[in-house]
């Protein structure tokens, strides 16, 4: 018998032939289960990574094993390894030719805070230059660290507002930043 | 070190160069020649072209600061001889107010990174240079991160304080 197991349907009214829910949940479980993640991985945290996407962890279980190495198709920014100042704008690039929406994860305590490298050419954690919404601490995480930090993602994905990106709060959120 | 090579590389020195040669040690048997700086490239040249030595292999070139003493910067050449697999270290001191120096790159076109990157960091100007701009670090960095009177660590840190960590 098969073990599959497929994700459990939003809240709404059932009637024979019918299922009525609301937009917002219906698109949240969408995009919940079917993460594009990009990669950005320049260090050890990197080869972390690649262990949860191997066999044993399968990030695959949760929809999001299709790796998007185009900015452009991602939903998913996955900043993993220490971030140098010189690569700041590169990985500021990235994130601003991401459509919306998009969720950012930030992965160990380099891509956090800097981590041990508190020195003149490294970035002293991504969250001075781009937002991020989720932060897995660990020098590397290990890769049962990196999918709770996916589940914290799809719970902030299925739960979002479908008009969260128009607010005004999140508009001043990217002002900060001095993006548009 | 090889004591027949050793004699001969200081006897040419001395022969050609007399004056010019400031010290010569030889710590962990390594021979280091510290020279004046206008004559460096020169002394490079020679000892490339030296028919038995043939040092045609620059290892590294690289600069140190010295803030105690008169002339704080120190650049440092490591030359390699493959055909006789020995090495030897050439060094010349600037002071910090007119760190000049002329260019190795007419020698070795290797040279022109690693002096790129020795004027990234300590801010050795070398005389000659055919592009002498940052490498390593952000371009609009205005300090030398390498002289010692900047701090190591960046100053931004909001996690590192003193009741934590005694900084």
């Amino acid at each position: 018998m098969s073990t599959i197991k497929i994700a459990e349907p939003p809240n709404g009214i059932e009637g024979p032939g019918f299922f009525a829910t609301s937009l917002d949940a219906a698109v949240g479980m969408a995009r919940k289960n079917s993460l594009w993640p990009l990669p950005f991985a320049t260090s050890c945290c990197g080869i972390e990574f690649m262990a949860t996407m191997a066999s044993t962890y399968d990030l695959g279980r949760f929809g999001a094993e299709r790796l998007s190495f185009s900015p452009r198709q991602a939903d998913l920014l996955m900043v993993m390894g220490t971030i140098s100042k010189k690569m700041g704008p590169v990985l500021r690039q990235v994130y601003e030719q991401m459509a919306e929406p998009k969720w950012v994860l930030s992965m160990g305590a380099c891509a956090s805070s800097g981590g041990i490298f508190d020195t003149y050419s490294v970035l002293q954690g991504i969250d001075r230059i781009i937002p991020v919404d989720v932060y897995i601490p660990g020098c590397p995480p290990r890769p049962e660290q990196v999918l709770d930090g996916i589940l914290k993602i799809q719970e902030l994905v299925q739960n979002e507002s479908l008009r969260r990106r128009d607010s005004t709060e999140y508009k001043a959120m990217l002002q900060e930043y001095g993006m548009e | 070190m090889n004591e027949e090579l050793k004699t001969i590389l200081l006897d040419t020195l001395k022969s050609t160069f007399g004056i010019d040669i400031v010290s010569v040690e030889s710590p962990y048997d390594f021979i280091t020649i510290t020279v004046k700086k206008d004559k460096v490239v020169e002394i490079v040249s020679h000892l490339y072209d030296h028919e038995k030595l043939q040092f045609q292999f620059l290892t590294d070139l690289t600069a140190s600061h010295y803030p105690d003493d008169k002339e704080q910067l120190e650049v440092v050449y490591h030359l390699h001889s493959l055909v006789n697999n020995i090495r030897v270290r050439i060094k010349a001191r600037l002071s910090i107010g007119t760190p000049e120096i002329a260019t190795l790159t007419g020698v070795f076109a290797g040279a022109n990174w690693m002096e790129r990157e020795t004027f990234d960091n300590l801010g050795v100007i070398f005389k000659g240079h055919p592009n002498l701009k940052r490498i390593l670090n952000v371009d609009d960095m205005i300090i030398f991160p390498l002289r010692k009177e900047f701090p190591l660590e960046d100053q931004v840190r909001l996690d590192k304080n003193d009741t934590m960590f005694g900084r």
